[in-house]
Parts: C-alpha cells; structure tokens; sequence
C-alpha cells in the first residue's frame, strides 16, 4: 500500500510532568526513612571445647548483675533499683583500688571493690524468665555508665565529647582507659 | 502615587515558565528512587521495641540480617498460638533455623565484608529473655558475633527508670 509521507507530529511533553509526579509520590510513601538503631554489642565466641576457662580474676574486680524472672535486680548481693544501677556502676569502674587510675575523679579507693578501671569487668547474668525489656534497661543502664566516664575523661583531655573524637588516637587512648568489658554469663532457670 | 504603581504592575506581568518543573520533579524522583530502600518483610510476628538512650544508629544496611522476635500477630494467632516465635525474611522459623540462615546470609555479603556483617535482632519488649538467649547462642555458635538490639529511642533516662 503506498502511504502518504506524513510529518510526523511532535509528543506533546506536557504530560511529563504529572507522570513523574506520580512516580514521585509512589517513592515517596514506599520510602522507610526510619534509620536502623539500636545498642551494638559483642558476643563472645562459640567455643565447646574451652567451656570454663581459669578464672584469673579476683572477686572484687568483678560487678555482678543479676536479674531475676519478676526483673528483679540483685546488684552485687543487694537488691537494687535499676535507677540506681547506672551510679553503682560508675562508682565501681572509677573506684582506683590500687591508686593506678590517675584519671579516675573520686574514687571511692574501697579495697572491695576493682583496682582499676582496665581491670573491672562487669558480670551480668539473667533469667530464662527475666523480659527482654528488663534486658535491655539494664545494658543501657550499663553502656551508659561507661559512656558517662569516657565522656568525663574525653572532655577533660581533648574538650570533647567522646563520640565526637575524630583522630583515632584520641579515640584508642580513651577507649583504653575505660575499656568496655560486660560479660554476660549463660541464663539461669532459676524463677524466684 | 498609588495609580502610577498599578499601572505599572499590570503592564508587565509574565507568566512563570513551567517547562523545568519536569526536569525538578524527575530530580527529586531520582533522590528518592535511589535512597528507597522497600520493606524487605511483612512482619509475622509483634514487634514492640523497647526503649533506650545509648543507641546507635545502624551503618551499612545491606550488611544487616534481621532477625525478628515476638509473638504471632492476630492473623497468625488461630494457626501459631500465642507463643513468641521467631521470623526470619518472610517466614516462621524455629531455632535450628537461625544457625544456617545467619550462614546462608552471610554466604550473600562480599569476602572482604562479611567480617563487619551484624545481625538486629528485632523482639518485642514482653519477650522473655530465654528465647533471646537461644537465638544468641545459635548466633554465637554460627559466629556471627556483631550484634544489634533493636530499640527506640527514649527522650530521657527518667523514662526507663518507671516501674512496671
């Protein structure tokens, strides 16, 4: 068939806009800018063959945290409210049992308690029945204790926060000083 | 006075040219085209967060496994009770499942990274602790060792210290 040659006709763009519109809204209301959170934290190896390791450390070097299944919290043998945790805590980090923290402000220098900082580990250990919620206040409460006391010392070294610090130097050094060491034994099934 | 000005306005008066809104509409199309990221799952299971101060944000979100923890929302409650469970990507899975899918996930991640993979684990505030403690040591035992608890920020510390 023979056809007429035609001009053909220009497309009209003005429709453009309102099809990308529509496609700007669909990504826009698909679009989850809720940015993950959460506390980060560690957990130590698998390891079947090594279950109980010698324990070199001493007793008063030690913070044990329990939490029983009604999140109760037993505190180093004394029962405790978690508002009080985060003080007790800190007090036993800073406490400079053997005056070789020379950054630690107060401390307590109680003989019962740790030598030092970089020696102090904190125990926590909970029920089968203990609620994740309880859990999770408690290891806030614990990380943050150990972020006050890095952000005490990073303040008064380089005049900034911790999290702020950006040579990682500075970083290490604090980092060192309060190193985080929260242990956390496997749960009990104990009730009560 | 007054006159004068009117007369001027109305002279000149030309009208906005609309032909670059494509182009800002396509840009702003492409901004959110390329930060969208598509919920991944329809969560199976009730996830209430529990609420903290020291959180931190997730960095690499295509280096995070998601593991989701509570009980079984309404429609799946005639089918699974109401027995907190575990979901991972679209499913309900027991415990056995977490150690090979954490593996299996990691097995996607790229060599050099897979060191920095972490796993949240999402779980609603009432589970008990002795679930999350079975899917820690499956973790632990599939060495996937960097871990998240999911949480929601709370605006002060006073408002964790409220008794039950």
């Amino acid at each position: 068939m023979a056809r007429k040659k035609r001009a053909v006709p220009e497309i009209n763009a003005g429709s453009m806009a309102d099809i990308a519109f529509l496609l700007l809204i669909f990504f826009l209301v698909t679009t989850t800018m809720d940015a993950d959170k959460g506390i980060n934290r560690k957990l130590p190896p698998w390891d079947p063959e090594r279950p109980i390791e010698d324990n070199p450390i001493k007793e008063k070097n030690i913070f044990t945290v329990l939490i029983n299944s009604n999140n109760q919290l037993l505190v180093e043998n004394d029962y405790a409210d978690i508002s009080e945790l985060r003080t007790k805590a800190m007090e036993f980090l800073q406490n400079n049992g053997d005056g070789s923290c020379n950054y630690c402000q107060g401390g307590l220098r109680s003989p019962l308690s740790s030598d030092n900082p970089g020696k102090a580990v904190i125990s926590l250990q909970n029920d089968k029945g203990t609620s994740y919620d309880m859990y999770i206040k408690v290891q806030n409460e614990l990380v943050a204790a150990y972020e006050v006391l890095r952000n005490n010392l990073s303040q008064q070294r380089f005049g900034k926060n911790y999290s702020e610090l950006t040579d990682e130097d500075q970083f290490k050094e604090i980092q060192e000083a309060y190193p985080q060491v929260i242990s956390e034994a496997e749960p009990l099934n104990i009730g009560g | 006075m007054q006159g004068h000005i009117k007369k001027k306005s109305k002279k000149e008066m030309p009208p906005v040219s609309t032909a670059s809104l494509p182009d800002i509409v396509f840009m702003l199309l492409f901004f959110f085209m390329v930060t969208t990221v598509m919920r991944e799952v329809d969560l199976k299971v009730k996830v209430r967060k529990p609420k903290a101060t020291e959180i931190q944000k997730l960095e690499r979100k295509s280096l995070v496994t998601y593991v989701y923890v509570g009980q079984p929302t309404k429609a799946y409650e005639d089918k699974f009770g109401r027995e907190s469970r575990i979901q991972l990507n679209d499913a309900f899975a027991s415990l056995e499942d977490v150690q090979p899918f954490v593996i299996q996930e990691r097995d996607t991640k790229d060599e050099v990274e897979r060191k920095l993979m972490t796993v949240s684990i999402k779980a609603d505030k009432d589970t008990k602790m002795g679930l999350i403690g079975d899917v820690k040591l499956q973790l632990r035992k599939a060495q996937a060792l960097k871990i998240n608890y999911s949480t929601n920020p709370a605006s002060s510390a006073a408002e964790l210290y409220k008794p039950y």
